[in-house]
Order: structure tokens, then C-alpha cells, then sequence
């Protein structure tokens, strides 16, 4: 008997992606809707490893770094508009976003 | 043996793993769900260690335990994280929507991930010692991938200029 194989980690990864994916579905707090966001990259992030493992590539650790850093800046960017939301007074609720007119 | 101590680690960090997932989505304070995320990042980052990745599983705690989770906690402490009820928001067809969504979103990668691999997953390729240490990451990042590495630096400096100025007190006034 061996450790866990690849198809392990991908099924784990694939009910992370989807838990976060009902996170995004589900909850009206756009706080709370950013961090499924990064359940699901967190999820993504699991798949690459897990396949450059499988196939001995170090690309996919690469690519998982990439997107670390994207999901860092789309932290940055979520907050700063739910900041800016906060203090025009505007409730935050995502029902309640419907338009883009500041 | 080993292999039943790495079966045993797998376990136990899978299950935190989703079972802090579970709760980031169902508290309703969200400072309660950063903290849940913290502990679904630190879980993930043993499973990295696990695929013999470990420059990945040390900048996952670093980057995201440490740095993008303080910022989070941050500006939940400055808007007052305020509950919203997980469950029960909205109206009875939008949660059965969503969870009917997720569901297939859940079997579409299963089936997806099972047709174009199936049979072709348990042949498991031997890695040198070095594999995922910092020196291989970091020549491959420098070589073959030099193009992501400068488009990574400069999404960052985008997000940054971007997080000032969404950030700046020059907001207007709502008419």
C-alpha cells in the first residue's frame, strides 16, 4: 500500500471548489463572498499541485504561485471597494449591488 | 508504516480541510469565517507538504495565513462585521437554486476530470529529491516561465495603484 494517489487530492479538490462555489452562491455579505473566492482558488490551487506531483513537473507549482499572487491582488481590490462601500453608506449586501452607477 | 502515517496525515488534513471550508460558509459573523479560512489555508499548505511541495506550502502560510488574512481581518474590524443569517437570506428558491448549482458544478468536475483521465491516475511519477525546493522552483520560475513571473509583478502593481485609489478619502459624495 502506498500514500494517497493523485485522484485523492482531486476529488478533495473538487468538493472544495464546490463548497466555495455555493459559499459565492449562497451568502449575501460580500466579505463573506470573497473569502469562498479563495476557497475556490485554494481548490484550483490543490489541482496543480497535485498534477505536477503525478507527472513530476515542477511547472504546476509555478503556476500555483501565479495564482497565489492573483488572488492576493483581488484581495486587495475586493476590500478596497467594500471599504469604498462602507463609507458611501451603502449597505453590503450583494442583492442590494445591482448597478454600477457610483 | 509510512505509507499509513501519510494515509493518516491525508485524512486528517482532508477532513479540516473541508470542514473548515463548511464552516467559512456558515458562520454568520464573518470574523468567525476568517478565522475558519486561516485554519482551511494551514490545512492545505500540509497537503502541499504531502505532494512534496514545500517552497508552495511555506509561501501559502506566509502569503496567505499571514498576509491576506491579517488584511481581511483588518477591514472586517473597520466595516463591523455585521450577521447576515447564512441560511435563511434571500428568498427559499435562491438557496435551492444555489445548492442544485454547486451540486452540478461539483459533478461536472468529477465527470470531466473522470472521462479525460480515467485509468491514468494511479501511475505516479518518480521525483528526484529536489523536486519543489526553492532553487526549483525558482529556476524554472526565471526560465521556462519568465513571461507569468513579469505579468505577475506587474497585476500586482495594478491591484496596488487600484487598492489606493479605491482606498483614497477623494470619494464623492452620493447625489
Amino acid at each position: 500500500m502506498r500514500g494517497p494517489d493523485v485522484s485523492w487530492y482531486i476529488t478533495l479538490s473538487a468538493f472544495l471548489f464546490a463548497v466555495g462555489a455555493l459559499g459565492v452562491l449562497l451568502r449575501r455579505n460580500p466579505l463573506i463572498v470573497l473569502l469562498s473566492l479563495e476557497i475556490m482558488l485554494n481548490a484550483a490551487n490543490l489541482a496543480l499541485i497535485g498534477f505536477a506531483r503525478h507527472l513530476g513537473d515542477t511547472s504546476g507549482q509555478v503556476f500555483a504561485l501565479a495564482v497565489m499572487a492573483v488572488a492576493a491582488s483581488e484581495v486587495v481590490v475586493g476590500l478596497g471597494l467594500i471599504v469604498a462601500l462602507n463609507r458611501n453608506r451603502i449597505a453590503l449586501d450583494v442583492d442590494r449591488l445591482n448597478t454600477l452607477r457610483g | 508504516m509510512d505509507d499509513v502515517l501519510v494515509w493518516a496525515i491525508w485524512i486528517l488534513a482532508g477532513i479540516a480541510c473541508l470542514g473548515s471550508g463548511v464552516a467559512v460558509i456558515s458562520f454568520s459573523n464573518p470574523f468567525f469565517s476568517a478565522i475558519s479560512l486561516i485554519g482551511n489555508l494551514a490545512s492545505l499548505a500540509v497537503l502541499y507538504l504531502l505532494l512534496a511541495a514545500e517552497f508552495v506550502a511555506a509561501a501559502q502560510v506566509l502569503v496567505y495565513a499571514g498576509a491576506v488574512m491579517v488584511m481581511f481581518l483588518f477591514v472586517i474590524a473597520y466595516v463591523g462585521g455585521r450577521a447576515d443569517t447564512p441560511f435563511e437570506s434571500g428568498p427559499g428558491w435562491q438557496v435551492i437554486a444555489a445548492v442544485l448549482a454547486a451540486g452540478a458544478i461539483l459533478v461536472n468536475i468529477v465527470v470531466a476530470i473522470g472521462l479525460t483521465t480515467g485509468g491514468r491516475l494511479d501511475d505516479e511519477a518518480d521525483v528526484r529529491a529536489a523536486f519543489g525546493s526553492p532553487a526549483d522552483v525558482g529556476e524554472i520560475f526565471l526560465t521556462n516561465h519568465l513571461l507569468a513571473f513579469e505579468i505577475t509583478s506587474i497585476v500586482l502593481l495594478v491591484a496596488a495603484v487600484g487598492g489606493v485609489i479605491l482606498g483614497s478619502e477623494r470619494t464623492r459624495k452620493r447625489s
